[in-house]
């Protein structure tokens, strides 16, 4: 390492030639954790948490739909935070981080929208309505698959971070409406079991089976995007010495 | 001022301007936006008139009567009630004394004529047998 790197310090991160190789040490870690994660969610989720009084089993959809959607709305912040990053500063590596969550984040809203309708069947009586989360729960992943199709329809990456990035930003606002919808407006989905300022309102082994598939989400939404974000930076940095480096140590 | 914090200054602004924009957009709409009205607002008259809206409320304990296919109950908000009637299956968590939205038209005679009802549960899960003690808890020790 020569004196100049050394005095970037942190900065040095954002060079996606220094990113590349942190960011493949990183991935195996990232993908252990969420296994072992997943595998004790899963299992308190079946066989520790108990039966719901007024739901019965059908309850336990929550394992996936909690986790979800809290990762839906979670991996907007940070995907609208390093599209601001990137529209500020002109750092490279944010555009490409941004472009790397979106596919992640659209996965979550689905899945979110999925469970929650085949939850919603059984439980209220309808697949769906057009309720203030269930609507901006649809806006978000609308959000996600607009800001994909429009980053792809530029063909120039500087100018499709820019484009794109500005779209994350407006859409930033849903977020809070997402998560305050139910309070706000009187709506058929039930406010939060789990908040920051009281205890939740459930079994301890059923938060805590939340819980653990939350993390196990988190972890798994880290290693996929990094995965992402790597083959974004081969496919951008294509033309660059050290990519062809790279990739013909990696063939042979 | 460098370049890059005039773009932040932009963003900040530019986020600023939206969240005010949506705060007034949705201040305005916030009757739309809300599902249903209570049995108050109803009788208050501020039901749309000749359209089909919702209600949400409790179904009043004891008040379910069925005929047929045919299910009469009462929905409250504990200060007003509205007679309902509707013929169609009922969803499972649809119990007496608990939450229930529902859809139609106010008929002349003051009846609610449903033509969808869902059930509204709360955020609360625990087992069976927590459940059975605060029923019995309550039932004990009457408010």
């Amino acid at each position: 390492m020569n004196l100049e790197t050394e005095k970037l310090g942190f900065y040095r991160y954002s060079s996606p030639q220094t990113f590349y190789p942190l960011a493949g040490k990183m991935l195996p870690w990232f993908w252990v954790v969420a296994t072992l994660f997943g595998i004790a969610g899963l299992w308190v989720s079946f066989f520790v948490a108990p039966t719901d009084a007024t739901q019965g089993e059908a309850y336990r959809i929550i394992f996936v739909h909690v986790p979800a959607s809290w990762m839906s709305m979670f991996i907007y912040i940070v995907m609208a935070a390093w599209a601001g990053i990137g529209l500020a500063l002109g750092t490279r590596l944010s555009g490409m981080m941004a472009q790397a969550l979106a596919p992640t984040g659209a996965l979550m809203a689905a899945l979110s929208l999925l469970t929650g309708s085949l939850w919603g069947r059984p439980m209220w009586g309808t697949w769906w309505i057009w309720d203030a989360r269930l609507s901006s729960e649809l806006i978000l992943f609308f959000l996600y698959v607009g800001f994909i199709a429009l980053q792809a329809a530029i063909d120039d990456p500087r100018r499709a971070d820019k484009a794109g990035a500005i779209l994350a930003l407006v859409g930033v606002v849903n977020v809070p409406i997402i998560y305050f919808s139910v309070i706000w407006w009187n709506s058929l989905h039930q406010g939060s079991s789990v908040s920051l300022t009281r205890s939740p309102s459930m079994a301890q082994t059923m938060f805590a089976g939340m819980i653990l598939m939350a993390l196990c989400f988190w972890m798994y939404s880290i290693a996929v995007s990094l995965m992402r974000v790597r083959a974004i930076i081969v496919e951008r940095e294509r033309n660059s010495e050290w990519i062809r480096a790279e990739v013909k140590y990696a063939v042979e | 001022m460098k370049p890059r914090h005039k773009r932040a200054a932009i963003i900040v602004g530019g986020l600023a301007s939206i969240a005010l924009a949506a705060t007034l957009l949705l201040n305005a709409l916030n009757s739309n936006i809300a599902l249903y009205i209570t049995p108050t607002e109803v009788l208050a008259g501020k039901s749309p008139q000749g359209k089909a809206f919702r209600i949400g409320g409790m179904v009043k304990a004891g008040s379910m009567a069925r005929t047929d296919m045919t299910v009469k109950f009462v929905i409250s908000d504990t200060v007003k009630e509205i007679p309902v009637s509707y013929t169609g299956i009922l969803p499972d968590l649809f119990k007496e004394g608990k939450g229930a939205v529902i859809q139609g038209r106010l008929g002349a005679d003051g009846v609610f004529v449903a033509s969808e009802v869902l059930a509204k549960h709360d955020e609360n899960y625990m087992p069976p047998e927590a459940k059975h003690a605060i029923d019995t808890a309550q039932k004990d020790n009457p408010k």
